[in-house]
């Protein structure tokens, strides 16, 4: 099961390296981390999704919680938040592929970003369930690049971390 | 303006610290020539490992927190074992190391090496200060940190550029950390509910650890188990939370632990666990403790409840402050029918006190030993199989036992017992060591000549690394690997060469009287027995 827990953080040179030693060390497993400050310069936001069980999930909120720099934690309800992800594809492509991509990227909603003659960028932000769909309708031509941002997630309505 | 040196210095006046255990190198230089002009006391060792374990046994004893100081490079290295030691039994240390200068940092130049980055595991916090300006600052929140809510090792790194920048020196106000504050009250619904449980509860039992001593908890702890009449067992690391001779302790659990302790254990329908942390060699098969018994989990660092051990009842806070609250309700007081039926089981089982055909029997050793030495000394285990046979027949009154109980840490002991001598003089401390552990310490006897420290040092002799011995006797069908120590020196005249006087012991009955002429001799004073190499270690 995926846990997607968020974690405000001083904003300090070594807290990344802390909060991802400790998960190597205790053995939990991170899909994905994303990371950027938020409206106080001095505060970190970290967005981790980690895969396990429920045990799993609360060892990994009370270790965060343990560390001196990190502020608050919060496992955030899967029903109750909005999860967004950004992703950059590069497909190599013949000019006759060209319009079956354009077709799929307007129907998942993304864009192209950059064009040259024999590739393309995909760009789009959605869901990560939606973002699996896009790299796998596109996997069917010559992917030769991913990046993706890892997910990040607010809780919906007035509710905040 | 004064320098980085001077600023560190005067923030460790500033905390109390009276006293650090240390060895000098290049990067760290700056701060030892400031140092040698304060009133601060500091202690040559003869190993880095050593200065830490030194500062762990001194923090042990005087209750707050031990500064060892290292050069960077192979001096911070050497550190990393006695700061993994402290960090799991949570020993509150404030370590410094030297560090290359700043603009060289990251270039893998002469003695450089991230420590910081190295000891994040088994460290509270570390700090590598960058700016002269936040020392005062930073030795502060240290200070805070080692010695507050689940003590720990705290490491500073400071680059030797940054010891000689001037800045304003200033004294910091009240630490405020918004991301640390440790719970001291218990949750007055959970106090409740442990209230309960207790009113409920046929068959209670006390397990405490080691969290006991942080809390300072040991009187509230008696009076409670006196009060609501609980028998108590402990752990390897709450030994001597009562005295060892009270009626209603039944001695060490675990794998090595007293069987009626392990008795008690599955028979009991309430567990209340006290600053403990329910490690594999306390409870082995914490599974299935947790599905017959109500747990009740009081500990001040809210991730170790249900961390090995489902709960039933957590409760976050500081052992003293809980058992206090929990006196307040006023818990049912217990029937003896429980205690009385522990007792018959208890009293059927002797310890093996019995002379050997060959050697001094540990057991016994230990037993009588303890008994000659005052109420209220500190007895400094090692490891290996001295350390169990320490453990399950030391007699400790009002005094401490201390040893490495999380990470086992061989060569502890002498270095402890220096530290915490230095911590309070006027107690009688010993270091009960095995002739593998002594191999791992024996060059702190020049710390202990040098300074004049005065502890009284036992070898247990059987020319073997016993416990290993054991398990590859039980597990490894006796295949016994790399545990003959053929070629260790001759002990007494290793002292000797230090002019510590030493003796030799084979027989019980030269026990007592070895024992006296140890004790009163003033100084540092070694005695070797010579032990079977087939004793078990239980």
């Amino acid at each position: 099961m995926k846990h997607t827990i968020s974690v405000l953080v001083e904003n300090k040179s070594g807290v990344l390296s802390r909060i991802s030693g400790l998960f190597a060390r205790r053995g939990f497993n991170i899909d994905s981390l994303a990371v950027g400050t938020t409206e106080d310069k001095n505060i970190s936001r970290i967005t981790l999704v980690v895969e396990g069980d429920d045990y799993i999930a609360e060892q990994a909120t009370k270790q965060l919680n343990k560390q001196i720099d990190v502020i608050k934690v919060k496992k955030l309800n899967r029903d109750e938040i909005t999860r967004r992800e950004l992703v950059l594809v590069k497909v190599k492509m013949s000019a006759a592929q060209r319009g079956e991509i354009v077709d799929i990227v307007k129907i998942m909603q993304g864009q192209i970003v950059d064009l040259s003659p024999t590739t393309l960028t995909v760009e789009m932000c959605d869901r990560p369930d939606k973002i699996d769909i896009l790299i796998e309708m596109l996997s069917h031509y010559n992917i030769i690049e991913v990046a993706r941002t890892g997910t990040i997630a607010l809780q919906k309505g007035a509710e905040f971390v | 303006m004064i320098t980085g040196a001077e600023a560190i210095v005067r923030s460790l006046e500033q905390e109390g610290v009276e006293i650090i255990f240390g060895y000098p190198g290049a990067t760290i230089c700056p701060l030892y020539d400031k140092l040698s002009k304060s009133n601060i006391k500091h202690i040559l060792v003869r190993h880095e490992q050593h200065a830490g374990h030194e500062a762990s046994g001194y923090a042990r004893i005087k209750q707050k927190p031990g500064v060892c100081m290292t050069t960077s490079g192979p001096g911070a290295t050497n550190l990393i074992t006695a700061l993994g030691t402290a960090y799991m039994d949570s020993i509150p240390l404030v370590a410094l190391t030297g560090q290359v200068d700043t603009d060289l940092l990251g270039r893998d130049v002469f003695q450089e090496v991230d420590i910081t980055g190295s000891v994040a595991p088994f460290t509270k916090y570390s700090y590598l200060v960058k700016n002269a300006a936040d020392i005062p600052r930073i030795f502060k929140e240290a200070f805070h940190i080692a010695s507050t809510g689940r003590p720990g090792p705290v490491l500073i790194d400071i680059p030797v550029n940054v010891q000689n920048h001037k800045l304003e020196f200033f004294v910091p106000g009240e630490v405020n950390l918004r991301g640390y504050k440790p719970t001291i009250k218990g949750h007055v619904g959970q106090i409740k509910r442990v209230c309960r449980a207790i009113n409920s509860a046929a068959k209670p039992l006390i397990c405490v650890g080691g969290g006991i001593f942080t809390a300072k908890g040991q009187k509230e702890l008696k009076q409670f188990a006196e009060t609501v009449n609980i028998p108590i067992v402990s752990t390897m690391m709450g030994i001597g939370a009562v005295p060892t001779d009270h009626p209603l302790y039944l001695g060490m659990l675990g794998m090595h632990g007293k069987t009626i302790a392990n008795q008690a254990i599955s028979d009991a329908d309430l567990l209340i666990l006290i600053g403990a942390r329910v490690s594999d060699r306390a409870v082995l098969l914490p599974a299935r403790v947790g599905k017959q018994t109500a747990i009740v989990h009081i500990d001040i660092d809210p991730a170790e409840i249900g961390k090995n051990l489902s709960t039933l009842i957590p409760v976050v806070g500081d052992a003293k402050e809980i058992l206090t609250q929990v006196m307040n309700v006023q818990p049912e007081i217990k029937s003896n029918e429980w205690i009385e039926l522990l007792n018959s089981k208890k009293s059927k089982i002797e310890p093996d006190y019995r002379p050997r055909k060959f050697g001094i029997n540990p057991k016994a050793f230990v037993n009588l030993f303890t008994e000659k030495l005052p109420d209220d000394h500190i007895y400094c285990a090692d490891v290996g199989q001295n350390q169990l046979w320490s453990a399950a027949n030391c007699r400790i009154k009002t005094g401490r036992f201390l040893t490495s109980g999380g990470l086992g840490t061989m060569g502890y002991s002498i270095p402890a017992a220096i530290g915490a001598k230095f911590a309070d003089p006027e107690k009688t401390v010993v270091a009960v060591c095995g002739d593998g552990s002594f191999q791992m310490n024996m060059m702190e006897l020049a710390t202990i000549c040098q300074n004049d420290v005065d502890i009284k040092i036992v070898v247990m002799k059987n020319n073997k690394l016993g416990l290993v011995k054991e398990i590859q006797k039980s597990a490894y069908k006796n295949n016994e690997v790399a545990v003959d120590l053929t070629g260790s020196p001759n002990i007494p005249f290793i002292a000797k060469a230090y002019g510590i006087p030493a003796r030799t012991i084979d027989n019980m009955d030269e026990a007592e009287e070895a024992i006296n002429e140890m004790l009163t001799y003033k100084g540092t004073y070694l005695l070797e027995c010579v032990v079977d190499a087939n004793e078990s270690s239980v």
